[in-house]
């Protein structure tokens, strides 16, 4: 049944982009006399400039998901295991964050961090990648926190008792009982929210970073020929496609393979 | 380090006293009552058989006495500790190296082998040395008979063995008191033997042991006190033949004739 799904998904998905890729080439194609390979030569010469943008938005995508990690680690941990105050506030951060809307953080975070910061002697330069880096590792610190939170509380209390009475504390418990089990299992839905991630990077286009968006849009305007705009958003596709794909399967594969039992 | 800091309560300890005291022992969750007065005392050496209906709080009593649930009212005294004054968490783990616990689903870490599990305790909270460590828990796994296990994974073995990993872990931190909670309930017929066996010997060997059992059989061989508790109350007490050859309260009396 759920195979079957999943199946279905992939089938659509490449039709999907089959459908994409036809429809670039044959706008292409319909729209001068010349065969579509002359029609797309440019592409090549602008494909080095391309996969620096496409490398530009892999690299920002990680450094946001290894900072959203760290902190989504640390308040996911406080909103399932803390009692009270910090308890609170840990779960106030998570559902602000994982609830808010990727574009409207990015935005708060480019108007609202200023472009440098002076202390005492010392100037902190915030580039526009390094405000995209932040506004959308704030995104992925809140989904993290809830991966967290659930892969800790899959875990059955049993386990904390039976540590409790061996005299672990607290920490020892987590580290050694708790989370070696629990990592298992938050394992693909962290690689989910990565994927999710990548699809959003070129968000930062917008905020005036130099991506992968911002370069096919500076190509489209040197070029001038509005014939080549499918196959260079097209291309994009592919890119960011054979990238994310194998990463989603992998994850589902594990998460078949780590299931709850 | 953690010893020393006991509580004023533990020094009045004298060794003659019972190595396990209850008294007077209340505990709520909620609005429901779940013990309602209960005392009782083990002396060293000796295995105590905690009997009754489920719900009457046979396994909350147990949980009271190594402080994984903190009393109402009342006092409980483990093995020279002051169970109901607990407060800090070393105090706590001094408690839990003196009294260890088996529990009915056995709840042994799957992500370690048997041999981890035994020795994961005694590493970690007693810091003592791997190798010795190491040494005590093969002797132990022989000792309820899993000798060659050493490297499975729990998820490996049956129930019964399963138990009596349980049972070797518990041992490993070389514990002055055993709790047993319904150890054999989640046991098929068949495995249930092997486990009672090794909880027999143990007895022999002049273990305190605390169990709360359905199995009365194996309560009325082994225990040398057994303790009928009723909706929060131990109703009737006394040595295993007179409690169960002429039980003198109505409901010991009604629940052994459901039981035999």
């Amino acid at each position: 049944m759920n195979n079957q799904a999943n199946w279905r998904c992939k089938v659509l998905m490449r039709f999907g982009l089959a459908i994409v890729i036809v429809l670039a080439l044959s706008e292409a194609h319909a729209t001068s006399q010349e065969s579509w390979i002359d029609e797309i030569a440019p592409l090549w010469k602008w494909m080095p400039l391309l996969l620096k943008g496409f490398l530009v938005d892999v690299g920002i995508s990680i450094a946001a998901m290894l900072i959203g990690t760290a902190f989504g680690a640390i308040i996911g941990v406080g909103q399932t295991l803390f009692k009270g105050i910090i308890r609170i506030f840990c779960l106030g951060l998570t559902q602000f964050f994982r609830n808010a809307p990727w574009l409207v953080l990015l935005f708060f975070c480019i108007l609202l961090i200023p472009h440098q910061i002076t202390v005492f002697d010392w100037v902190i330069p915030f580039p526009p990648w390094m405000k995209g880096i932040i506004g959308l590792a704030l995104p992925v610190m809140g989904n993290v926190s809830e991966v967290v939170r659930g892969g800790l509380i899959s875990i059955p209390s049993a386990q904390w008792e039976a540590a409790d009475a061996l005299a672990l504390n607290k920490w020892q418990t987590l580290r050694i009982v708790i989370l070696p089990q629990a990592l298992k299992r938050m394992l693909p839905p962290w690689m989910n929210v990565y994927a999710v991630l990548i699809m959003a990077t070129p968000l930062v286009s917008i905020v005036g970073v130099e991506d992968s968006v911002t370069v096919a849009r500076s190509v489209l305007s040197a070029e001038g020929n509005t014939a080549l705009l499918m196959p260079v958003y097209g291309l994009l596709l592919i890119l960011f496609y054979a990238y994310c794909a194998p990463i989603a399967r992998l994850a589902r594969f594990l998460e078949v393979r780590y299931a709850v039992k | 380090m953690q010893s020393s800091k006991r509580s004023e309560d533990s020094q009045a300890t004298a060794t003659d006293r019972p190595i396990v005291e209850v008294q007077g022992v209340e505990k709520s969750f909620g609005s429901n009552r779940v013990l309602k007065g209960v005392s009782l005392t083990v002396n060293k050496g000796e295995a105590v058989a905690l009997i009754g209906p489920s719900g009457s709080g046979k396994s909350t009593l147990l949980r009271c006495i190594n402080g994984l649930i903190k009393v109402d009212k009342g006092t409980v005294y483990a093995s020279g500790h002051a169970v109901h004054a607990l407060v800090r968490d070393s105090e706590r783990i001094a408690l839990r190296k003196d009294v260890s616990m088996v529990f009915q689903q056995y709840n042994l870490f799957p992500h370690l082998t048997v041999l981890q599990n035994v020795m994961l305790a005694p590493i970690q909270v007693l810091r003592q040395d791997r190798a010795e460590v190491e040494h005590r828990a093969i002797t132990l796994l022989g000792k309820v008979r899993l000798q060659g296990k050493e490297s499975a994974y729990p998820g490996e073995l049956s129930g019964g063995q399963q138990q009596r990993v349980a049972i070797a872990r518990a041992l490993a931190m070389r514990p002055s008191v055993m709790l047993f909670d319904e150890v054999t309930s989640a046991l098929d017929p068949e495995t249930v033997k092997e486990v009672l066996t090794t909880i027999r010997e143990l007895v022999e060997e002049g273990m305190t042991s605390i169990l709360v059992t359905h199995e009365m059989r194996f309560a009325r061989e082994v225990a040398h006190h057994i303790f009928f508790t009723d909706r929060g109350l131990i109703v009737e007490h006394g040595d295993p033949d007179a409690f169960f050859d002429d039980p003198k309260d109505e409901r010991t009396r009604e629940f052994l004739g459901h039981m035999l």
